[in-house]
């Protein structure tokens, strides 16, 4: 019933599996008296301040967004490119099937590269760097006055 | 053998379900759902659905679970930081929905699990009648199936990532700007 593929991939799940149930296992072994000084980040000494769940930048989720969308065509680009090129079935239709599935996949991928066209020519996946705020003073000096004193004292260039 | 492998991934979905249900860090509830979406693809391979279980890693693990994790991570509101004696890396992500109702979500999910057991049952597959390929992996078929008899849903679900793709980009947009 299983395939030899099949059984592989137990083993791989097994193994990332085993990350958590070792981890668990741990929780459950050990003696747990924590205390203050034990449970901050260990940081070269320094005291941490905050929480390390801090608020992310809200361009990452566009961006893993986009990447969900790529890893399903990913995956349905999957059993087009096991039967693309299969000669049994080329020769079978006379090589009408590698044409066939050629012009139906490059559909499929012209249609998502148009969205994602879409998407960079309308900004979406611009990183919105934050305005920097540059400090105001209230003053009555104008800022012609400065320009002239900069005019008055300016180092006379050595050539 | 096969049979404690079995037992064993059903114990670790159900484990990392419960834990997410119960869990009030919503952190940890993320990466317990790690580990029911591993064992649930385990079972696609007890199912004999390789394929099925591969996507579920690559669409599920790699990528959705990612996606969770940014959304916890950006919807997290930092709490204002007090010298109590709650310790800043103790402090859940905790987060408050509108209605406490309990049965409410019960009965909510009893429904939907009805529902669609209902239309599994009565579902009937193209496939069931064809005989049983020899074929060692199911991904030759489900190729040959997507390039024959489902070409057209495989071109409309390419619209229908362009139509997420856009709207994606566009809410987005929207929401960054206040």
């Amino acid at each position: 019933m299983l395939s030899q593929f099949g059984i592989m991939f137990l083993f791989i799940l097994t193994a990332f599996a085993f990350i958590g149930g070792i981890l668990l296992f741990g929780k459950l072994l050990r003696p747990d008296r924590p205390t203050e000084e034990k449970l901050t980040t260990y940081e070269s000494g320094e005291e941490p301040v905050g929480n390390a769940g801090v608020q992310f930048n809200p361009r990452f989720y566009v961006v893993a967004l986009v990447f969900v969308l790529f890893d399903v065509e990913l995956v349905l680009l999957f059993p087009w490119a096991t039967v693309f090129g299969q000669p049994t079935l080329i020769a079978e239709t006379g090589g009408l099937w590698g044409w066939f599935a050629l012009t139906e996949a490059v559909v499929f991928v012209v249609i998502l590269a148009l969205g994602l066209a879409y998407a960079w020519a309308k900004g979406y996946l611009d990183w919105e760097k934050p305005q920097p705020q540059l400090p105001t003073v209230a003053t009555k000096v104008p800022t012609t006055l400065y320009e002239q004193v900069n005019e008055r004292y300016k180092r006379p260039t050595t050539p | 053998m096969l049979q404690i492998a079995f037992f064993a991934f059903i114990a670790l979905t159900l484990i990392g379900a419960l834990t997410v249900l119960l869990t009030r860090n919503v952190l940890y509830s993320a990466y317990a759902l790690l580990l029911t979406l591993l064992g649930v693809a385990a079972l696609f391979v007890f199912a004999g659905a390789d394929f099925l279980a591969v996507s579920q890693i690559i669409i599920y693990v790699g990528g959705v679970l990612v996606l969770v994790l940014f959304g916890v991570m950006l919807t997290s509101k930092p709490t204002t930081i007090s010298t109590s004696t709650v310790v800043a890396s103790e402090r859940s992500n905790a987060i408050l929905a509108g209605s406490r109702g309990v049965w409410l979500g019960v009965l909510l999910a009893a429904g939907l699990f009805f529902g669609l057991s209902r239309l599994l049952m009565n579902a009937h597959f193209a496939l069931f009648d064809q005989p049983i390929s020899k074929a060692p992996t199911t991904i030759d078929t489900i190729g040959k199936q997507l390039m024959t008899e489902y070409i057209v849903p495989f071109e409309v679900i390419s619209i229908l990532l362009l139509v997420a793709l856009v709207g994606a980009g566009y809410l987005a947009k929207k929401s960054i700007k206040p």
